[in-house]
């Protein structure tokens, strides 16, 4: 079997450029997990079953596992390591740590982009629309009840800032 | 320094090393103690790590010159291997290595079998791996190796493996038929003699499926050799059984083993022992002179690396028509698939013999082999299954003598472990203390009588559980070293499997050296830092590790008072430590920090070590719960829609309420599942599983999920150990199951005796009973099975 031929790709991460030679077959997560070290992003099923793999891309939630590196040429890609500021944590994440919305912990970065997308298109989003905008992303810890409360918790975090700043 | 013996047992005559003396100064943490760091609901330590995407799992390991691994499994459910030819594969650019069993050793596995064995006795059983530059290489390595296989005679399915002339699944097997290991039998008192004298007597047969865990991080692990010296990052229950399962597998001293495992995507009992993949990897990784890492994926997760194990259960009670019980009896088969694992064992009699109070007892558990999956250790292992055939068969028993569920329990209380020389339980109120809870929760004023009509109907269903492990055992130790800056660094060797261990035993040790958890450094899941542990499982941890550190910290304190008290020339005996500072009796303008104090014998540090002291001999510690189920279930569509449950556990001291409920809340969700969708699918014709992936092997997601209420007991348990606490991991999934299954019979008259109760089911059982009325039979029993 010959080599598979690479391909060259450009993209943004998290803010950054970056310019790689990929194989075509590459995926998304794959390549945040692999080519860039950022592993916040999990690979748990593959297949697009399960959602910990949930990133931002153009604005737009995907499960990078579906998603071929080579269709993210120009695109701008948001995982859960651009989130926070520093220490600063997003109201998101910071609504994680104090519902306790998590124990092992694996889901939460998936879990938490979805979320963060919910938030920034429906800034008053209703309990359903916190189900909804996590239902596509397992938890096998089973802390859905508290990754709603956070959900819950979010908005009135996000609230408070705007106030402050 | 802890006084200890070395004891011979009568029985097996292991040698024992008991430490018999608690360390001096250890103070029981009783009612009347006050409390700065116990019972907060503190945040987890690695809360900011695990929302931030930078907690590092065992699959997140990123060396230089890292090669990733892939395993070549089988695609038979039994079979011999003619021939391997790994040559293709070798050939191809970018693959570091590759092994089978004609290129190493042959290395024992469990139940005897070898890592890389032939025949091959499940689908999914390894035959040989690979280790590629890129995950996608390995792949195209897998592909590229040639199998010459000679297909066996299979049998999947649990009822044809008891028949006489079922195939056999393991060759090698000396037991007769596919029985893979001691029929347990237990019996007390005159079992068929509290049959004959009872009044009523229910008799049937339950069955639970295999149910995967389906931890979202799979198993696996990164090797990595630096010389003749190992170091595992795996995804494991337990850091030192995979480093001595691993050195044995390669004639290793164990010291030259280093496991680590800081973070863990979930394991639920499937990672409590060392699987294959430790020993492929470092294998790989030595062959190929680079790190490895071998993650599974998610469809060999659910082939080869534990499952529930699916069992069938006839069950016997006998009972007067006042409610006590005569006679308890249940036959129980278990298949434990291909091979036995080891690990805490799935033991579905338990909760019969200790339950309920019952003079004549009889259980006779089988295990036996079938070609699939090996089954170990699931959250609460046997006890869930034991618990869905049970508690049913208390709910109906209740119904046919017209007694409340609750009021038929109360009738039936055990105050001792009858199955252990009638020894008192440690906290014998406990199981009361939570029925009551969930009575004045729920309003509990008897089982509804629903009306039988509309499309939607309503139910309410009650069941409760024992578990025995909670109480913890030694061994258990830990290392403190109270530093120059005031803060102390708290050393075991224990693992957070994503329970909140870590923040939970911090909570302890800050506790018990008086110091704010921002002073405490926790370091565990590491063979290399300090002392052994054992693995995490039987809800155990707290209360196994707990008290080391407890006695631990009492030993620093002690230490610390006499150099405060030659500080301050102050007598020994005036002193207390709370909150970072060293505190004068009666005298609050002469205390130090504890900063201050270290500050005068620096650079020393205060150094010592805590071990777990034996239980009481001569009392039984247990933890209990109760849980009422409300459902709706849609008579038309056959879905049932859990609407609420309520929970009350049993498990001492509450250390830290935020996590326990996150504990509750994940157990009875897992539960939700376990009654409802979940379930491996085999096609026994070909022996392949169906839905070997989380689209079709149906885990709960956020929508299934009902409103939970729970309120633990929460009343320290001193006779256990001086903390009071006891463990909480497991047992809330126990009843969960049973109480809906409770629930939906109370909806529609229907009792389903098989789990998990789909709604093709339902809608079968609906079925049934309307032509069994259009038949208009009285004197069918309509709630048989058919």
């Amino acid at each position: 079997m010959s080599p598979t031929p690479h391909l060259p790709l450009s993209l943004t991460v998290n803010g950054e450029d970056h310019h790689l030679m990929v194989e075509p077959r590459r995926t998304l997560l794959d390549l945040l997990r692999h080519d860039l070290g950022l592993t916040g992003a999990k690979k748990v099923c593959d297949m697009g079953n399960c959602g910990a793999c949930t990133v931002s891309l153009d604005g737009r939630t995907v499960y990078a596992c579906l998603t071929l590196a080579v269709d993210c040429e120009g695109k701008q890609v948001r995982t859960i390591e651009g989130l926070a500021q520093g220490t600063e944590l997003d109201p998101v994440q910071k609504a994680f740590v104090e519902e306790d919305a998590f124990q092992c912990g694996y889901c939460t970065p998936g879990q938490i982009m979805s979320l963060r997308a919910l938030l920034d298109e429906t800034p008053d989003p209703t309990d359903d629309d916190i189900a909804r905008a996590v239902s596509g992303n397992l938890c096998r810890c089973g802390a859905y009840a508290h990754i709603v409360r956070a959900g819950r918790r979010a908005v009135e975090l996000r609230k408070a800032s705007e106030v402050t700043s | 320094m802890t006084s200890f013996e070395v004891k011979t047992t009568e029985q097996d005559g292991q040698t024992q090393l008991e430490i018999r003396e608690q360390a001096p100064g250890v103070t029981t943490w009783d009612e009347s103690t006050s409390f700065s760091v116990v019972g907060k609901g503190v945040s987890r330590l690695e809360a900011f790590e695990k929302v931030t995407g930078r907690a590092q799992y065992s699959s997140d390991v990123r060396l230089p010159r890292q090669a990733y691994a892939k395993v070549l499994r089988s695609p038979h459910p039994h079979a011999r291997i003619r021939r391997i030819d790994l040559s293709a594969a070798e050939a191809m650019p970018g693959v570091v290595a590759a092994i089978c069993k004609d290129n190493i050793d042959r290395i024992e596995w469990y139940d005897g079998s070898a890592v890389f064995d032939d025949p091959v006795r499940l689908v999914g059983d390894e035959v040989a791996a690979v280790a590629a530059v890129s995950e996608e290489i390995a792949e195209d390595a897998l592909r590229a190796i040639r199998v010459d296989y000679e297909v066996l005679p299979h049998v999947t399915a649990l009822q044809r493996a008891t028949e006489p002339d079922a195939p056999r699944a393991r060759l090698d097997s000396e037991s007769e038929g596919n029985v893979s290991g001691e029929v347990k039998t237990y019996e007390r008192g005159d079992p068929d003699g509290g049959l004959r004298q009872a009044d009523v007597v229910i008799d049937e047969i339950y069955t639970t499926q295999a149910a995967v865990h389906n931890a979202l991080e799979p198993h696996g692990c990164t090797a990595s050799w630096d010389g003749d010296e190992l170091t595992l990052w795996d995804s494991t229950q337990s850091v030192f059984t995979v480093r001595q399962q691993v050195a044995l597998a390669l004639g290793m001293p164990e010291h030259k083993v280093r496991v680590i495992k800081q973070h863990m995507g979930g394991g639920f009992g499937a990672k409590q022992i060392a699987w294959k993949q430790d020993v492929i990897a470092a294998l790989l990784s030595k062959k190929a002179g680079r790190p490895v890492q071998l993650m599974l994926d998610r469809e060999a997760e659910n082939l080869a690396v534990g499952n529930r194990p699916n069992s069938r259960q006839r069950v016997r009670l006998g009972a007067t028509r006042d409610g006590t019980l005569t006679a308890i009896v249940a036959d129980i088969e278990q298949a434990n698939g291909a091979y036995q694992t080891g690990g805490e064992a799935s033991n579905v009699s338990g909760t019969y013999q200790t339950l309920y109070k019952c003079e004549n007892v009889r259980t006779v558990q089988t295990p036996l082999y079938t070609n699939t999956g090996p089954a170990v250790a699931f959250r609460a292992p046997g006890q869930v299954e034991g618990a869905w055939a049970l508690e049913q068969a208390m709910d109906e028993l209740s119904l046919r003598l017209r007694i409340d569920p609750i009021e038929l329990r109360l009738k039936n209380y055990a105050e001792t472990d009858q199955s252990d020389g009638d020894k008192p339980l440690s906290l014998p109120e406990g199981l009361a203390l939570a029925y009551k809870k969930v009575v004045k929760a729920v309003g509990w004023n008897g089982r509804p009588e629903n009306p039988e009509s509309g499309r939607i109907r309503k139910g309410v269903g009650f069941a409760a559980h024992d578990w025995g492990a909670g109480g913890g055992s030694p061994p258990g130790y830990a290392w403190i070293e109270l530093n120059s800056d005031g803060a102390a660094d708290v050393v075991t060797g224990t693992q957070d499997i994503g329970t909140g261990t870590r923040t939970g035993l911090a909570q302890v040790a800050a506790e018990a050296l008086g110091l704010t958890l921002e002073d405490i450094a926790f370091h565990l899941g590491d063979t290399s830092l300090g002392p052994y542990s054992p693995v995490s499982s039987g809800s155990a941890t707290q209360a196994t590790i707990g008290p080391a550190i407890q006695a631990a910290a009492a030993d620093i304190q002690d230490q610390l008072k006499t150099v405060a008290a030659n500080a301050m020339e102050i007598s020994k005996d005036r002193l207390s430590v709370r909150d970072g500072h060293v505190l004068v009796d009666g005298d609050a303008s002469r205390g130090m920090s504890v900063k201050q104090v270290m500050q005068e014998i620096a650079p020393n540090t205060l150094r010592a070590q805590g071990a777990r002291i034996p239980n009481p001999d001569d009392r039984a510690i247990r933890t209990f719960g109760a849980q009422v189920a409300e459902v709706e279930v849609d008579t038309e569509t056959g879905e049932v829609t859990v609407t609420r449950v309520y929970a009350s556990h049993e498990f001492g001291r509450v250390i830290n309420p935020t996590m326990v409920e996150s504990q509750v809340i994940g157990a009875i969700t897992q539960g939700l599942g376990f009654a409802l969708t979940e379930e491996r699918v085999i096609d026994h014709d070909l022996g392949i599983v169906l839905n070997p992936n989380l689209e079709e092997y149906k885990v709960p997601t956020v929508l299934d999920i009902p409103e939970m209420i729970q309120d633990p007991v929460d009343v320290p348990d001193l006779v256990a150990n001086p903390t009071g606490a006891k463990g909480i991991g497991e047992p809330p999934l126990v009843p969960t199951a049973p109480a809906i299954a409770n629930a939906i019979t109370n909806a529609i008259g229907v009792r389903f005796h098989d789990a998990p109760v789909t709604r093709e089911r339902v809608l079968e059982a609906l079925a049934n009973r309307r032509s069994l009325e259009t038949n208009a039979n009285p004197t069918t029993d309509q709630e048989q099975p058919a």
